[in-house]
């Protein structure tokens, strides 16, 4: 079977360097062990994130996205663009929305684009995000049956975040109560905490820089429900929630005086590591909670 | 009559068989229940089981069936044989299905198993083939009486479906309310504008129709008989006095908006640009399309408020206390009146919920996107001034204290008040509220019999003992069963539909005065056969009375919830079998007992009660009576025995085609034959009621709230009588409900009249 | 600009000069959005209560407030709103109009660093996080900040230690090659916008 190609947007904080740095790390593990392609658009530029709008209103943020989007459709034609971070697929995909409803919006990001000297034909599919790649053009069934390792013993929180699940979705699930992260797990014969009832709760996302007093409250529910339910690991989709959830644990401590410290993992760690990658495939040097148990399997 | 030969057939099916020792059944069948024919069978419903009944009636003169198997609400095809009196001892549902089965239980099992055998044989022997209403009579013609769109609507059906109509209305044209309009709310997706009316084509359609015959101008004057006989005197302005004779009636009277002159704090009568609903609509029609002008100098409109609830949903006592459910979505549509001719005209409608039935969500959302601004607010009072009006209202959202200034016109959406004509109840209901210490409804009803007061005018002018109108319920409108019968008024026979039912709008009257000429053309259908009405529709039995007994007390008459009973010139109740609907309600009521249905009558009952075996006082085996209506509490029974909900083995159940059926006489009946306690359990009545005879259960706990004294004077304890209210859905409420009260009886010390 | 209440003209101004702002008038005040967000309690005007402001014509009110920045982009209260109105966006724009006009609460701390993270990202046309947390530090001066990155140092350390964030940064890091192209798009692109929402 061809290898399945995929116009890549990887996105800034996957850099290296960069807070998610080992997200993208065990992405491009988990994408040879599948026997996928990423092409990565070449040049691509940040998505403005939500909180873009703050300095940048609509139409420049759209032109961010239609730059990478019209760079994808001349480098990697044919190809869908596959975003690993939830803000970058959401903008993406939000973007391109905006500009199939509004032949207005459409002429005048074009217009932008002109300065670039790109076009945006719209030609390509909506933006999609890995964890789409993943269960609906690769399936559960299938992602099982490569497992090497499986992760059993390890009760995971799937801890899904707010931009990889709405306003889109995944999959056609519910927004209350998606169910894909536990499938994931599952897949990989760990044990999914399918009641984790602070699944889909915002962990404050930029706030957590400008109102840390207010995310950290978010961020403390997310945790504390997640060791109430068990877990060992916390599992997420998402860079920015991994990156609140992991990095201001301290911080949550010493404002509510607990002594938390659950490691924070992305669901490319566990394929990584349930299809034999090393723990530094997996990128789990990259964790400063460690997930020791996820190591351990690694390591065998 | 041939000679009475009873026969008696034992299931072993669904488990019976196991369950139960059915040699002893038929032997209880055969000594007690003097059965000439008992027979087991493995299978009874099945075709070799019916085949085997249908030959003992076909060629061994059988003329009395008693079959003990399921539930009479079970296999009632199979067991269907129209030509013999049925009963049925509920073995299944009320037995096996209901007790445990373990060794313990086997003796209280069977029991009760054997008790049923001995109340079905008792029953059957009382019964009668059921040989229809003698006064069947076939006048299948339809009257509707009002013109507007339910009207017009409901005399269309009915002559879609070959029924010939005859239509009169009170003004001289038809077309109602519907005819004052401009345009009318939109009946179809995509529900986006504002429609026409439709009223001219309507009145086109009736002109043309050669079943329909109209009288406008026209009142009935007098109405009087029974479905499929009435005859009604119609009483033209300056004009004769026509009689049609009619089979069933339809009131579609309609509303009249509630008057905006008590409402002068809203600005009602201090400025022309503050009108109600109509107001505006006559302006409307009078723009026809083009801007609407200022009333008071004629001058440009550029802010129109739309103020609801004017005097409705009002809690302090002087206006209408309800909603009238219908003028958001006139408000609505009116907004866009301006909004289509000129978006930039601002119209706000304050509301504090706006109520939008059926697709109306999606003609709000239209008329969002049209720029018609919702404000969630209550007014307070409108300053009319000069040519503009100061709307003063409290923002419900903000909190705020605010006006809308400068305001062109203001529209007050009133409400309906139903066009019901004179509530016969009103004397018995304010002396309900008297007694509950309300005065207030019988201070107004003796305001009303003032001279010089203002009578309301009747509608039908009933020549009803009851009264010349069809009772309401509250507020005016007519009263009918607003779960399962909504049209049914409480006069068999007779119709309401649209807004004098309760308020509504223009598509909810269409599919009411719809429903309403299918249920008038089934009244017609059922009376030309002797049927019942619904809930017992296709029951061929009807009441008598025994005259040499009666005492001419008149409680059956007054008691009856239909008004089918009249008196005749020796004051002795008159039955006008096609206006009953054979609840029994008069059995219940007659103190000497003369009033019974071929198959249901004090007897039948009583024998019941009689026939069980009750044990003496030393066994420690209390017995409970179980009074359970049909309609609700039986059929919630069957349920829970489907659940396998288990109650306890002390009780017997007897279904009642109603509470209100319930005669005294069966409670002390059983009080002296040794029954520890007497459950009954009836619909829910009051306002909200779910009677399926409106009055029955309401009219039984009333008479039961009077057996204390004679509980007392037989020296019993009062809770050996209780009433309970059910509904069908109290499937895991009434069994525990049977054992609280089996362990309240175990508790007390045996009824001391056991044994006599 | 004028606005009378409960007349149309500010709710017509953010029609015309808000992101998605057309959508407002169809709010049916529900307040299923203010019961889903999960800063709800901090906001001093419920999006439910910010759509009949406009309504009622409180301009000032609703954008000198600090409620839209409460905003977490979450968007609970789209997928939640009845009416499929798109709050979160709507939320955006009357913030973006409130900074264009001047009347954006001083010193509010999402607006600051939504504008650092502008700057930070249009500079070299990727975010630079090392530069954007400094900023954050250094947003009220530079002993403030010095206190800010002292209190935040174990996380900072934790983050280097785990190389997923890098003292080179500083140095310039990441970027689009064609700077000038991109930089030029976005000029051209908020010129047209601007043009379109009469924005200054």
């Amino acid at each position: 079977m061809a290898k399945k190609q995929y116009s890549f947007y990887p996105g800034c904080s996957s850099q290296s360097g960069a807070s998610s740095s080992n997200y993208l790390t065990s992405t491009n593990s988990m994408v040879n062990l599948l026997d996928v392609t990423l092409n990565e658009i070449p040049d691509w530029n940040c998505c403005g994130a939500s909180i873009g709008y703050a300095g940048g209103g609509e139409l420049p943020r759209i032109a961010l996205s239609a730059r990478n989007l019209a760079l994808s459709e001349q480098h990697n034609p044919g190809q869908e663009v596959v975003a690993t971070c939830a803000a970058c697929w959401l903008a993406t995909r939000e973007a391109k929305e905006r500009l199939d409803h509004s032949a207005t919006l459409l002429a005048e990001t074009n217009e932008a684009l002109k300065e670039a000297g790109l076009v945006f034909k719209n030609e390509a599919p909506p933006a999609r995000h890995m964890v789409e790649v993943l269960i609906e053009d690769i399936g559960y069934e299938t992602l099982k049956s490569g497992v090497k390792k499986p992760l059993e013993g390890i009760k995971f929180a799937g801890y899904v975040g707010c931009q990889t699940n709405r306003p889109f979705g995944i999959d056609g699930e519910s927004f209350e109560n998606p169910m894909y992260l536990d499938r994931m797990v599952e897949s990989m014969g760990g044990e999914a905490i399918t009641n984790y009832d602070q699944k889909v709760t915002c962990c404050g996302g930029a706030l957590a820089f400008s109102e840390p007093e207010k995310s950290q409250k978010q961020i403390h529910d997310i945790i504390e429900s997640a060791y109430d339910h068990g877990a060992d690991m916390i599992v997420t989709p998402c860079p920015l929630c991994q990156a609140n959830v992991e990095i201001y644990q301290g911080e949550v401590n010493k404002r509510y005086g607990k002594k938390f410290n659950i490691p924070v993992t992305y669901y490319s760690q566990l394929i990584t590591v349930a299809y034999g990658g090393s723990s530094k495939d997996a990128g789990l040097d990259g964790q400063i909670i460690r997930a020791t148990r996820l190591e351990d399997i690694a390591n065998k | 009559m041939a000679d009475m030969k009873v026969a008696a057939y034992i299931c072993q099916g669904c488990g019976l068989g196991e369950r139960l020792d059915t040699a002893n059944l038929a032997k209880v069948a055969q000594k007690e229940g003097k059965a000439q024919v008992v027979k087991e069978h493995p299978f009874l419903c099945n075709a070799e089981g019916v085949a085997m009944i249908r030959n003992d009636i076909d060629n061994d003169a059988v003329t009395h069936v008693m079959i003990a198997a399921c539930s009479r609400r079970a296999k009632t095809e199979a067991f269907g044989f129209s030509d013999v009196a049925v009963s049925r001892a509920n073995l299944r549902e009320g037995v096996i299905w209901i007790r445990p089965d373990d060794e313990e239980s086997r003796e209280t099992t069977q029991e009760m198993a054997d008790d049923y055998v001995r109340m079905g044989c008792a029953e059957v022997k009382k019964m009668k083939l059921p040989g229809g209403n003698p006064e069947a009579a076939t006048n299948r013609r339809v009257l509707v009486v009002g013109g507007g769109i339910s009207g017009m609507t409901a005399a269309l059906e009915a002559s879609k479906a070959g029924y010939q109509v005859v239509l009169v209305e009170k003004a001289a044209t038809l077309g109602g309310w519907a005819a004052k309009l401009y345009k009318r709310s939109p009946s179809h997706s995509p529900y986006a504008d504002p429609q026409d009316t439709g009223v001219d084509a309507m009145i086109a359609a009736i002109e043309a129709d050669s079943n329909i015959t109209v009288y406008t101008n026209a009142i009935t004057s007098k109405t009087e008989g029974a479905p499929g006989r009435f005859k009604i005197e119609i009483s033209q302005e300056s004009g004769p006095t026509t009689t049609e004779e009619v089979g069933s009636i339809i009131q579609a009277t309609g509303f009249t908006l509630y008057d905006a002159n008590n409402l002068p704090e809203l600005g009602y009568g201090k400025s022309p640009n503050v009108m109600d609903q109509a107001g505006l609509e006559a302006l409307a029609k009078v723009a026809n399309g083009g801007p609407i002008k200022r009333p008071s100098d004629g001058g440009e409109v550029k802010s129109v408020v739309f103020v609801q609830c004017a005097g409705q949903r009002d809690e302090t006592g002087k206006h209408l206390p309800y909603c009238s459910g219908s003028c958001c979505l006139t408000s609505v549509k009116q907004a866009m009146y301006f909004k289509d001719a000129n978006p930039d005209v601002d119209t706000v409608v304050i509301y504090t919920d706006l109520r939008m039935p059926g697709n109306g969500e999606d003609f709000y959302r239209s008329g969002q996107n049209k720029g018609v601004t919702f404000t969630k607010g209550k007014v307070s009072t409108v300053e009319a001034t000069g040519n503009t009006c100061k709307v003063n209202f409290h923002d419900l959202i903000l909190n705020d204290q605010t006006a809308i200034e400068n305001a062109d016109i203001v529209v007050l959406a009133t409400g309906q008040v139903a066009n019901s004509g004179v509530d016969v109840d009103a004397k018995l209901k304010a002396d309900i509220a008297a007694a509950a210490g309300d005065n207030s409804l019988l201070d107004a009803w003796n305001a009303a019999q003032t001279e010089g007061a203002v009578k309301p005018i009747s509608v039908l002018n009933l020549a009803y003992r009851q009264g010349p109108d069809v009772p309401q319920l509250k507020y005016g409108f007519t009263d009918s069963h607003f779960i399962c019968f909504p049209y049914e008024t409480r006069r068999t026979g007779i119709y309401s539909a649209g807004p004098v039912r309760r308020p509504m709008d223009i598509i909810q009257a269409t599919e009411d005065a719809t429903g309403a000429a299918m249920k008038a053309i089934q009244a017609v259908e059922n009376a030309a056969v002797g049927r019942a009405a619904h809930p017992r529709s296709g029951d061929l039995s009807f009441p008598s009375v025994r005259r040499e007994g009666c005492t001419q007390c008149k409680r059956c008459t007054v008691e009856c919830p239909f008004g089918a009973i009249d008196e005749d010139e020796q004051r002795y109740p008159l039955f006008n079998e096609s206006r009953c609907r054979r609840c029994g309600t008069c059995m219940g009521a007659c103190p000497v007992r003369v009033i019974s249905f071929e198959n249901y009558s004090v007897d039948t009952v009583g024998s019941q009660i009689k026939a069980v075996d009750v044990p003496d006082e030393f066994s420690e085996k209390p017995r409970i009576l179980i009074l359970a209506c049909e309609n609700d509490a039986y059929p919630a029974l069957d349920m829970a025995a489907m659940n396998k909900e288990v109650y306890s083995a002390w009780v017997r159940v007897i279904p009642v085609r109603c509470l209100g059926s319930v005669n005294t006489i069966w409670i002390t009946d059983a009080l002296n034959s040794g029954y520890d306690g007497v459950m009954m359990m009836g619909c829910k009545h009051g306002d909200d009621y779910q009677c399926h005879f409106v009055k029955g259960s309401e009219l039984a706990s009333y008479r039961m709230s009077k057996v204390g004294d004679t509980l007392q004077g037989m020296g019993l304890e009062t809770e050996r009588v209780q009433t309970f209210e059910a509904a069908i859905t109290d499937i895991e409420r009434l069994p525990k409900l049977i054992n609280e009260y089996a362990d309240k009886i175990s508790a007390l010390p045996p009824n001391p009249f056991k044994g006599f | 600009m004028s606005i009378e209440k409960y007349t149309r003209s500010f709710l017509k101004e953010v029609e015309e000069r808000v992101e998605e702002g057309h959508w407002v008038k169809m709010c049916m005040q529900c307040g299923v959005c203010a019961g889903s967000c999960p800063l709800g309690p901090h906001w001093e005007h419920t999006p439910q209560k910010i759509f009949m402001m406009i309504r009622a014509g409180k301009r000032e009110e609703v954008l000198s407030s600090d409620s839209m920045w409460m905003c977490t982009s979450c968007y609970q209260c789209i997928v939640r709103c009845p009416r499929k109105l798109p709050i979160t966006h709507i939320m955006h724009g009357l913030a973006y109009l409130a900074k264009r006009e001047g009347l954006a609460p001083k010193n509010q701390p999402t607006a600051q660093f939504g504008q650092l993270f502008w700057d930070n990202l249009t500079k070299t046309g990727r975010v630079n996080e090392l530069k954007l947390s400094l900023g954050m530090y250094f947003k009220d001066g530079f002993s403030q900040g010095i206190k800010n990155a002292m209190a935040m140092q174990s996380v900072g350390l934790g983050m280097m230690k785990a190389k997923r964030l890098s003292p080179m940064e500083i140095m310039g890091g990441h970027g689009v090659k064609d700077k000038s192209g991109f930089q030029a798009m976005l000029k051209k692109a908020r010129e047209l916008e601007d043009s379109r929402r009469k924005l200054a």
